[in-house]
């Protein structure tokens, strides 16, 4: 049974179609690529997944639950969690609250427990920093953990992002351009580290990337959008002759 | 962070350690409860520095709640005054006309909860628009709010319409007011150091993502506006039984402002900044009396210049240590403390 199957998904702004007739089915434990020139709506695919839009038309399902139509908190909670192409931490706040805030839907107490601090409270707020320490000592951000997340250098931004991610323990993950702003050594470490989150955490991942370094080297499939729509699909070395994809990338080749 | 602040913080988190922080607050609130029902019993104070202190316990509550919103939750309410006015009408017509006269000490509390509680279901007819709506446009939200509760106070003859309402006892008394700021300010202090209150200002940092991490953000607004209009409810009830008469025109935009004032002048995200800048604001408004109409010109450019070179105000975004729970306080020494002990104990 597919973890993800959308099926004829359109979305339309006004009068713009952002993404249309895509129809996508995704195995558990798969690596896949979206790829694409700007524009062509990968980041429009990963907000219908993640509940920020409603599609206009077509559904997504999620473990056999449909998901248009669903809240974001909850779509999380059924087991999605991503990161985004331009880095969105709390930035006033420390690496740790970033985390611990990610762990909303796992701590167990009423509002009344949180406003006299009896209860539940006690014993949940210590469970979840315990479990933010845990996650934070895997990342090896446990000793910045009192640090404003803002004030990160950029890689670790991005490194808590992902953890901040996992703290929601999803299954699925969505990466919104990872590497974008990575020099060719850097591409390399996080190529590592993709692959290692995903055997730790045991996860399904989705990636959307322009670096084609990165594509090629760890995803299993890929789908290549252009205007919304889906133009080809294949394992990575098919794509990368794909004339319809160098055509959506480099233009139509003059003829003589 | 500038030389002021550095030495500024440097004699609070030696006071801290002074005090101790488990002791402090128990002793502070024994000794302040006794010193209240003392000053008001064997007039220690005189009846004009009891009122200011009355006003300056008032002004934190509403600081304090007001901050939930503009401060921790980043949004800009400037219907502060309506809740105000919500509570201030309910706990007064209470006390004159439901409660027996004979009981109406011992109900004082009763009524102030009511008008509190009043005042909290409004704050979530409020929360609702505030899903969909955000920044400017909530304020704006807010403001027609103010308006609406003011214009319908003023055409309800029941309660003396435009005329305002009277005969309330003077139930406002030093130890019933520190009483209720104490414990605004224990709630809300409770409220920020949990999920909630970390939902509430992930809201403030960035709250698409904050919805992605299973951050439900309605059942944190609604709480936030609802804990934020009770205790501006509960100040209204207090308001009003310790001036003895009320008029729709007291809780207008005008009133607003100055919580509004009290708010950035203390600092945005700041318990502590709540109560300085209330006692700050109260205390100068009445030292600077003598001035006339002056005072009036002088605070604004005050403020004009707080926003020029203190934009966050004075304790913008930091908090004093004597107000963060001894677990968040320690957490990270805490925990990296186990773990430095962690290997040690399974070897």
């Amino acid at each position: 049974m597919p973890l993800l199957e959308a099926k004829n998904i359109t979305h339309r702004f006004e009068g713009l179609c952002a993404v249309s007739d895509f129809n996508f089915r995704l195995m558990p434990q798969e690596m896949v690529g979206i790829i694409g020139p700007n524009g062509a709506g990968k980041t429009t695919l990963f907000n219908l997944i993640t509940g920020v839009y409603r599609a206009t038309e077509g559904t997504i399902q999620f473990a056999g639950e449909e998901i248009v139509g669903q809240t974001p908190h909850s779509i999380n909670k059924m087991g999605i969690a991503r990161t985004f192409q331009n880095i969105r931490l709390f930035k006033e706040l420390s690496v740790l609250d970033n985390v611990r805030i990610a762990y909303y839907g796992k701590i167990i107490y009423s509002p009344l427990e949180a406003l006299l601090h009896i209860g539940r409270f006690r014993t949940e707020e210590k469970r979840i920093a315990d479990m933010a320490m845990e996650l934070l000592t895997i990342f090896k951000l446990d000793d910045l953990a009192d640090v404003a997340a803002g004030s990160l250098p950029y890689g670790l931004q991005r490194k808590l992002e992902i953890a901040r991610a996992l703290a929601t323990e999803p299954k699925l993950l969505l990466l919104d351009e990872p590497a974008a702003g990575m020099n060719p050594n850097e591409i390399e470490i996080l190529m590592e580290f993709i692959h290692w989150i995903k055997k730790t955490f045991q996860l399904t991942i989705i990636l959307i990337e322009h670096q084609m370094r990165l594509v090629m080297g760890i995803c299993e499939r890929l789908v290549v959008l252009d205007f919304g729509a889906t133009i080809a699909e294949g394992l990575p070395a098919n794509i990368q002759n794909n004339p319809k994809v160098m055509e959506a990338y480099l233009g139509e080749e003059v003829k003589t | 962070m500038d030389k002021f602040s550095a030495t500024y913080f440097k004699l609070l988190t030696r006071w801290h350690t002074l005090t101790g922080h488990r002791f402090f607050w128990p002793v502070f609130i024994v000794a302040g409860l006794l010193f209240s029902i003392a000053a008001a019993r064997l007039e220690i104070l005189d009846q004009y520095v009891q009122l200011i202190l009355i006003y300056v316990g008032i002004n934190i509550i509403l600081t304090v709640s007001l901050n939930l919103i503009n401060g921790y939750m980043g949004e800009f309410s400037v219907g502060h005054a309506g809740f105000m006015a919500i509570g201030a009408y309910i706990a007064s017509i209470l006390t004159v006309s439901v409660f027996p006269q004979a009981s109406v000490n011992f109900l004082f509390p009763v009524a102030v909860l009511a008008g509190g509680i009043g005042a909290a279901l409004v704050g979530l007819l409020v929360a609702i628009p505030s899903f969909k709506t955000r920044g400017d446009y909530l304020a704006i939200v807010t403001l027609a709010f103010g308006m609406i509760v003011k214009s319908c106070l003023e055409n309800i003859d029941a309660v003396g319409g435009p005329r305002g309402f009277l005969g309330m006892d003077k139930l406002t008394t030093l130890p019933w007011v520190f009483f209720w700021t104490v414990l605004s300010v224990w709630i809300i202090r409770n409220l920020v150091y949990s999920k909630f209150g970390r939902g509430v200002l992930s809201i403030r940092e960035d709250e698409i993502a904050a919805s992605l991490m299973s951050v439900n953000t309605r059942q944190v607004k609604i709480i936030a506006f609802i804990v934020s209009s009770f205790f501006a409810g509960i100040a209204g009830g207090l308001f009003a039984h310790a001036l003895q008469f009320i008029n729709p025109r007291m809780f207008d935009i005008l009133k607003s402002t100055d919580i509004l004032i009290m708010v950035y002048l203390g600092g945005i995200a700041s318990i502590a900044g709540s109560i300085i800048g209330a006692i700050i604001y109260t205390i100068l408004l009445e030292v600077l009396r003598p001035l006339g109409i002056w005072r009036m010109v002088l605070m604004p450019l005050m403020l004009v210049l707080l926003m020029i070179y203190r934009p966050r105000g004075i304790m913008g975004l930091r908090e004093a240590k004597m107000f963060v729970p001894l677990r968040d306080l320690l957490l990270v020494k805490i925990l990296r403390q186990k773990k430095k002990e962690a290997p040690n104990a399974s070897a």
